[in-house]
């Protein structure tokens, strides 16, 4: 007899549980959610300071970045054709996530790149700037990663953080013949194109065939001219990067605190429901107790 | 009634072809694109001579030189404008580029203009230098310090 009554009052309960979220679960999920919302619009208010320092910077970097590459163009430098050359591809990204589709764009971009490269039977070798670059690379192509930089995304970017990326790739020894950039290119707030710009080794440069005409060149001049054009170009590379990545971030954080919101409105609504329905139930409870008697 | 319009349409591409041709060659003049990583001096811009400080020797660009590359050496960048005027900055290092098609690039890792410069902040720099020159160690350490050298003695002769 106690038994089954006791089982008879436990069941309810578990119905009540597994039906409808209580008033207590709908007050700590809008709760979480109104901390959510905090964090992301000052993460966009964060970003958009940051863009604007770096859109700012880049109107310089830009002039000096295609001063860098005027020579590749207008000389038209080509590496030779059809020769196995050795390529050399360099990702810039940053440490940071919440930016959107800026990292996976770069890897995107340097898989097809390697794709295309080892189909024709050329040597691929990857320098990643940036941890989340190496994070997705390293899953499927890390064979091809030569050298990895750590600490991008934190400060804006300088010259000495383009000559140091240079300085060690160059230690590394990899007597490559051609390569390119990848990075994103910066076109307006909502914005950016995956692009590249190409870097030549120094043997490539001398033996094009446009360089007769430039007087006066000796190897170490040359040499020197190079090294610094292979900063030039990574620096040109790092501050459209940044650009992308932050004005990337603003619009991400932005859709995340409006999304944030609608959230907080239905589940606004859903708590004044619930909260009318238990204050009914218990009315209805009252009653029906009352009517018995 | 579509003959007209093609009449009309043409009309206007005649005129852009005319004014094509009025205007001035490229050749006569200098693209002069002057900058460094965080500062644009002069871009594209129409000068009439450039003198810079380079490893081989100080040499003038007029528009028109014979197309080269050079690395820049610490010392002072004159550039001449069409109107006359001269305008001085110093720089410490980079590269210059002249093209076939007359425009130049003179990339500088880091150039100022000349009173920007304190030559008393400099004397001082380079007589620490030449103190540390005595303390180097290693061929590096050494190579730095003669770096550091140099570029004072060019501020300070620059200044002068």
């Amino acid at each position: 007899m106690f038994a089954r009554t006791s089982a008879l009052v436990f069941l309810p309960q578990c119905g009540q549980v597994r039906n409808m979220a209580t008033l207590k679960d709908i007050t700590i999920r809008l709760k979480s959610i109104k901390n959510i919302q905090k964090i992301t619009k000052s993460m966009k208010m964060v970003a958009a300071a940051k863009y604007a320092r770096a859109e700012r910077q880049l109107k310089p970097a830009r002039v000096y970045g295609n001063g860098a590459v005027a020579l590749y163009e207008k000389a038209e430098i080509k590496a030779p054709e059809g020769v196995a050359n050795k390529h050399l591809l360099i990702g810039v990204s940053s440490d940071r996530g919440l930016c959107g589709a800026v990292h996976s764009n770069v890897a995107k971009a340097i898989k097809a790149k390697i794709a295309t490269l080892t189909g024709e039977g050329k040597e691929v070798m990857v320098v990643n700037v940036g941890d989340k670059l190496r994070n997705i690379l390293q899953r499927t192509h890390s064979n091809y990663l030569l050298l990895s930089c750590k600490e991008v995304g934190r400060k804006p970017p300088t010259f000495t953080d383009a000559s140091i990326v240079a300085t060690e790739l160059l230690n590394m020894g990899f007597e490559f013949d051609q390569g390119a950039v990848i990075y994103n290119r910066f076109r307006s707030v909502i914005s950016y194109k995956t692009d590249e710009k190409p870097i030549f080794s120094i043997d490539t440069v001398a033996n094009s065939e446009n360089m007769g005409i430039y007087d006066d060149i000796d190897a170490d001049v040359l040499r020197n001219y190079q090294e610094f054009a292979l900063v030039n170009i990574i620096y040109f590379g790092l501050k459209e990067s940044t650009t992308s990545e932050q004005s990337a971030r603003m619009t991400a954080m932005d859709s995340a605190s409006k999304n944030a919101s609608e959230m907080i409105d239905k589940l606004t609504l859903t708590f004044n429901r619930t909260r009318q329905a238990v204050i009914t139930k218990e009315l209805i409870e009252i009653i029906s107790g009352a009517a018995a008697l | 009634m579509m003959a007209a319009r093609f009449l009309r349409r043409s009309i206007p591409v005649l005129r852009q072809a005319r004014c094509y041709a009025d205007a001035p060659s490229g050749s006569s003049q200098m693209s002069f694109t002057f900058a460094s990583p965080t500062q644009v001096y002069f871009k594209e811009a129409s000068v009439k001579q450039v003198d810079v400080p380079t490893l081989t020797g100080a040499f003038g660009i007029l528009p028109a030189h014979v197309p080269t590359l050079q690395v820049l050496r610490p010392g002072v960048v004159t550039v001449f404008n069409d109107d006359g005027s001269a305008a001085k900055f110093f720089v410490s290092s980079g590269s210059i580029t002249v093209n076939a098609d007359s425009s130049v690039q003179l990339l500088a890792e880091e150039a100022f203009p000349l009173d920007q410069l304190d030559v008393a902040a400099a004397k001082a720099n380079l007589e620490k230098a030449q103190s540390e020159m005595a303390s180097a160690s290693d061929e590096a350490a050494r190579a730095e310090v003669q770096i550091n050298i140099d570029a004072n003695e060019a501020i300070v002769k620059a200044l002068e």
